[in-house]
């Protein structure tokens, strides 16, 4: 209310000035990327090498789950570390997707199955790959399997109130479960090696540099509109009874609000985005396998939130591409230290800066301005995430 | 007890078939060398009819091919072959007969028919020996290969055995081979009950071979004593199963207990719980190198000194965990998983760094290995005992300090009550320092016991960490007894899925299981109840 | 003061418990506890700690469920079968004993949760405020006089500001029955006057129960007086009535 004027809305969505400067980065660098790398030469100062595309494109997705983590975290107080599972289970619709548009082109040239299946020496398609060859059902499966999985799982744990910690542990569970399972070979998703080997895309060449430009663009769409879309909700009146909800949950459910039916909706909303951007980053990077369901995955998508600042949306996508620009960098040049590093991260962002980089540049420009008044979407106390306050 | 032992060889020195006559046995020895496969066959046979203790070596020679003929007089002789030279031993007598570098000797050839024959009739003939040990040994190497032929050698032996327990295992292999000859069926049918008794797998396919070929009356006993033996079989699988499990929950039980401590206790999630035991176990290979460099001899106790070691290490890092960093977390569980989180990253990091990524070798004592033999079919490994003796141990030692000692009490006034403790003069900031101090101790503890069932590498924590969680959380928070059953039921529930779900599926299962557990039951299995909970 | 036992609830009764028991671990909270509030009376609890009323309070929200009993709203909701938000939205109101309002959110925001309207996902996701809506908050934040800090987070109002704007949230959810818990612990004595006439104000429309521990706020409400005791009724009637009740004096001074 009060800040109503700071707040420009677009489509109807209040965005305020950092979203407004967050969503120039994501188009500009959207447009940028792929015009200076196809449109250059290799010699110019501006030319973006080819390799970095699907690099930056990575990191896209990788900002896009930091959104969809930080919208459940951040406004919700659901700490989930096993978002990584929804991440992989949309990378894996879009692979099967990528393994049956190999066709005969594979190593074993058998146009019906797969190469790992065929080594296997099985005989047949198994059911759950039928229709992964077209395009339009994969991509529905990209936004059903992992928004089931969390309607599912979110439906039976907040019915029955698990909270706090032991949801976190729970949900840790869950993906380290799906990690064992999908590790086996019988499970049919190609075991250790997962899936790899992709060639091309709806016909496109995935090594062609239109073909990576393409899904660069897409991934930036991609988190634009998963940006506005998280914004939508959270400035909507259920954001408001959410970050109630994450504040004080008893109050909210003796306002009459049924708290379960709007945690699954945010978990829902979270998981399908995460899905989303697993969808994108496989054929970038080429290849999707059960380690991106090891719980250490989905607990350092935690860090980037806290890092970025949760609560803010676009916070958590700059923490996304900070730590891992950091972590290619540190893993290339000091591979020893990365991990001192991250665990430092840790340490320093919940000790000394529990607002993250956004939270902590909004506090010194407040306090610049001698604003006392809070933003209504800003993250609250750390006290506040404790679980539900004592009545 | 050295009496009996003398009169006891003194009946069986009496009750043992003399020869009357040496000529005889050498004879007989003689035939061994001569005439075709089958004429060395029956001078076998004969020669174990003569029941000789002696023909018990020349028959092993022949099978070993070491018994060797002098081209000159026809003799046998047994023969030890040194560098190229052959020693050549008087059968009958036992002494050295010369030496021979192989031109004056040809070695007593064998076919595998007649190898068998060999075995049988060693089987037979060892029957007798004066030696229980030996007895023992004949009478279940002739239950593994039954030979209707060798029936007569048994019933002698059965008539002269003294030994109960040897007597009724020579039942069985005569049983055995009742069953393989063409006795009548009321004789078979005794044998199908003695095998029916024995009820192992050995048994079970005898008797099931048997219910294939047989027909009326033998048929039926055959499927009764089946049918008895698979029970009885089934019933020493659960038996295993649930050793494996109680050896498994020890485990699980080992990597939760310090958590139950830190978390269940103190509420504080730990997530370089896992580190904890981990640097046990590194302080164990540390302190192993230590004895190997210094102190071979004294190798088997290396794991006395380990543990309290591993008890100093792990506890020391917990209290600096404690007072550098969670204590400015308390209250905030959220933060305090995420800062606990990268301290473990950064253990395995130092840890990496200075013993490097791969497995790092910790011996085992020599009297941790081996096994212990329980019943037929029933082996358990002498390290799996060790961890659920030890397991036991600190269980009931953390219960003791948690009950009587004045540290135990302070520890449970600060968390039920900080401000009233502090008032009452406990210093709750040391207190907590030492709780989690102790939690991370025994962390380090089980380390030292883990460490002689898993691979040694930065990453052992990683795997105990999401189990132990799940132990604490599935038996109740806040209560070491509901921990003792969470783990046992897990384990358990684990080794008896297995079986029919095979190891990966199992553990997936149990993990689904937990999480729909704790949504039935949030608060675990044993939790407190009321108002008080909830504040 | 027993109401009479069976089935059959009065006309005008609108909450009815009926022999409610409710354990933890052994201890008896509260023990066959019966009592009616009828529709449009206003009624104070009182009672020593540990006598079970935040536990009666549970019960009827929904929070806990009671071991043995009825409890029946509206002469035929069972209570028992329902949860929290059903039982907010059959028109219960709660106000906690801590003053527990939305910290991060603005007053006005708190008013705008609390208002009665619909309260599924899609009701809200695409929720608009509407003029009257508007103007509903606006009144109610006059009537608890917190108009001119309606853009303030309610994290930075003071102690007896964050009482009255739940009691205002409680207003505008516009419950038949309101269950208030200590709503003056901590309050200075102007604040303490201010809430009685608001609780007053309040009860000419609606019913409300007040838990309470001080005797001269009860006496302000000027209200029928329940004692509870170990988990049931002791007494019952006017304030005076109740304060002469000899087993009354005895639980109070006795011990």
């Amino acid at each position: 209310m009060e800040d109503a004027p700071r707040r420009t809305p677009l489509f109807g969505i209040p965005i305020d000035g950092g979203g407004w400067i967050f969503l120039a980065v994501v188009i500009a660098v959207t447009i940028a990327v792929p015009v200076l790398n196809l449109a250059t030469e290799p010699g110019s100062a501006f030319h973006v090498p080819t390799y970095l595309v699907p690099l930056l494109g990575k990191y896209l997705c990788y900002a896009l789950l930091a959104v969809a983590v930080d919208l459940v975290w951040g406004y919700c107080g659901i700490l989930s570390l096993g978002h990584g599972a929804f991440f992989a289970l949309g990378g894996y619709a879009m692979g099967m997707y990528l393994m049956r548009e190999i066709g005969p082109r594979g190593v074993y040239g058998n146009a019906n199955l797969p190469d790992f299946m065929v080594f296997l020496n099985w005989k047949e398609l198994p059911w759950f790959w039928y229709g992964f060859d077209i395009f339009p059902f994969a991509m529905l499966m990209v936004l059903l399997v992992p928004g089931v999985l969390a309607l599912v799982f979110g439906w039976l744990a907040f019915r029955s109130r698990v909270t706090g910690v032991y949801l976190s542990i729970i949900t840790q569970a869950l993906t380290f479960a799906l990690m064992l399972a999908f590790f086996r070979n019988n499970m049919g998703f190609g075991g250790n090696n997962g899936l790899t080997d992709f060639k091309d895309i709806l016909g496109f060449n995935l090594q062609s540099d239109e073909t990576r430009a393409a899904l660069f663009i897409a991934s930036g769409i991609a988190l634009a509109l998963g940006y506005l879309v998280c914004r939508y909700i959270v400035t909507s009146k259920l954001g408001r009874v959410v970050a109630a909800i994450r504040d004080a949950e008893s109050r909210t459910r003796f306002l009459g609000y049924r708290v379960e039916h709007y945690k699954l909706f945010v978990f829902v909303v979270s998981a399908v985005l995460a899905g989303i951007a697993g969808a994108l980053y496989v054929p970038q990077v080429g290849i999707i396998n059960p380690s991106e369901f090891s719980p250490a995955n989905s607990i350092e998508i935690v860090v980037w939130v806290a890092l970025g600042g949760r609560g803010t949306l676009f916070g958590a996508a700059l923490g996304a591409v900070l730590v891992n620009y950091g972590k290619s960098y540190f893993t290339g040049a000091f591979p020893d230290l990365w991990l001192f590093i991250l665990g430092g991260l840790f340490i320093f962002v919940t000790l000394f800066m529990p607002k993250g980089v956004v939270g902590s540049i909004r506090e010194g420009l407040a306090g610049g301005r001698g604003l006392i008044s809070r933003k209504r979407d800003e993250a609250p106390s750390p006290g506040a995430f404790a679980g539900s306050p004592g009545e | 007890m050295k009496r009996a032992a003398f009169l006891l060889l003194l009946a069986l020195a009496v009750l043992v078939p003399r020869p009357s006559f040496a000529q005889d046995i050498e004879a007989a020895i003689n035939a061994l060398g001569q005439g075709s496969f089958n004429e060395r066959t029956s001078a076998a046979n004969a020669l174990a009819q003569t029941g000789d203790q002696r023909a018990v070596p020349v028959l092993k020679a022949l099978g070993d091919r070491e018994l060797y003929l002098r081209k000159a007089d026809n003799k046998v002789f047994i023969g030890r072959t040194v560098s190229g030279t052959v020693t050549l031993i008087d059968p009958v007598t036992g002494k050295e007969a010369g030496v021979s570098t192989g031109g004056d000797i040809e070695g007593v050839k064998v076919n595998n028919a007649l190898r068998r024959t060999i075995e049988a009739l060693l089987g037979g003939l060892t029957l007798l020996s004066s030696d229980p040990a030996v007895r023992r040994d004949a009478a279940t190497a002739m239950f593994n290969q039954p030979d209707p032929e060798a029936l007569g050698t048994l019933d002698a032996a059965i008539a002269k055995e003294t030994d109960p327990a040897i007597k009724a295992k020579m039942d069985e292999a005569r049983a055995a081979a009742v069953l393989k000859s063409s006795r009548p069926d009321a004789e078979k049918i005794a044998a199908v009950k003695i095998l029916g008794a024995r009820g192992d797998q050995a048994s079970l396919s005898l008797l099931q071979n048997l219910e294939a070929s047989a027909q009326g009356d033998l048929k039926a006993a055959a499927a009764e004593a089946i049918e008895d033996v698979s029970g009885a079989l089934a019933l020493w699988n659960n038996v295993q199963n649930l050793w494996y499990g109680i050896s498994l929950g020890s485990v699980l039980l080992l990597a939760a207990i310090g958590l139950a401590i830190t978390f269940g206790v103190m509420g504080v999630i730990n997530m370089a719980h896992g580190e904890m035991v981990m640097i046990g176990a590194y302080t164990t290979f540390f302190v192993q190198e230590l004895f190997r460099a210094h102190a071979p001899e004294a190798f088997d106790y290396s794991l006395f000194v380990a543990l309290p070691a591993a008890f100093a290490v792990a506890g020391l890092v917990g209290i600096a965990m404690e007072r550098g960093i969670i204590r400015f977390l308390y209250g905030r569980p959220l933060e305090t998983l995420l800062a606990t989180w990268g301290i473990s990253l950064m253990l395995q990091q130092t840890v990496r760094s200075l013993f490097g990524p791969s497995n790092r070798e910790v011996g085992t004592p020599s009297w941790m290995s081996g096994t212990v033999e329980i019943t037929n079919g029933l082996t358990l490994t002498s390290n799996r005992i060790a961890i659920v003796v030890f397991t036991a141990i600190v269980f009931i030692a953390l219960m003791l300090v948690m009950r009587f000692t004045r540290f135990g009490l302070q520890m449970r006034a600060v968390t039920q009550n900080r401000p009233m403790a502090n008032s009452v003069g406990i210093r709750s900031g040391w207190v907590d320092a030492m709780t989690f101090g102790l939690g991370s101790a025994i962390a380090g503890v089980a380390g030292v016991a883990l460490s002689q069932i898993d691979n040694v590498s930065p990453n052992l924590g990683q795997s105990y960490i999401i189990d132990s969680f799940l132990v604490v959380v599935f038996g109740g928070v806040g209560n070491l007894w509901g921990t003792l059953v969470g783990a046992m039921s897990l384990g358990i529930l684990n080794k008896f899925l297995e079986p029919w779900a095979g190891a990966v599926l199992g553990k997936i299962l149990i993990l689904v299981m937990v999480i729909l557990f704790i949504q039935r039951r949030p608060r675990g299995l044993f939790a407190l109840k009321g108002r008080s909970v909830e504040a | 003061m027993e109401p009479a036992t069976g089935k059959i609830v009065p006309n005008e009764t609108l909450l009815y418990l009926d022999g409610v028991s409710v354990s933890f671990d052994g201890f008896k909270a509260l023990n066959n506890l019966s009592l009616y509030v009828t529709a449009g009376e206003m009624r104070a609890i009182i009672g020593p700690n540990g006598a079970g009323k935040t536990t009666m309070m549970d019960v009827i929200t929904g929070k806990t469920r009671p071991d043995t009993g009825e409890v029946l709203f509206r002469g035929a909701i069972d209570l028992t079968q329902r949860d929290e938000a059903d039982i907010a939205r059959l028109g219960i109101g709660r106000k906690f004993q801590k003053p527990t309002v939305f910290e991060g959110h603005t007053v006005f925001e708190n008013l705008e949760l609390a208002l009665k309207s619909p309260r599924g996902i899609f009701d809200t996701l695409f929720a608009k405020l509407k003029g009257e809506q508007a103007a509903r908050i606006a009144e109610t934040l006059q009537i608890i006089g917190l108009a001119a800090d309606q853009g303030r987070p309610a994290g930075a109002l003071s102690h007896g500001q964050k009482q009255w704007l739940e009691i205002g949230m409680l207003l505008i959810q516009e419950p038949d029955l309101l269950l208030v818990d200590e709503p003056v612990a901590g309050m200075t004595d102007a604040e303490t006057e201010r809430t009685a006439e608001l609780l007053r104000h309040i009860a000419q429309t609606r019913s409300v129960v007040v838990v309470e521990h001080d005797m001269e706020f009860v006496r302000a409400l000027g209200v029928r007086v329940t004692v509870l005791h170990e988990g049931s009724v002791l007494s019952e009637g006017s304030l005076d009535k109740v304060q002469n009740d000899q087993k009354v004096i005895e639980v109070y001074l006795g011990r």
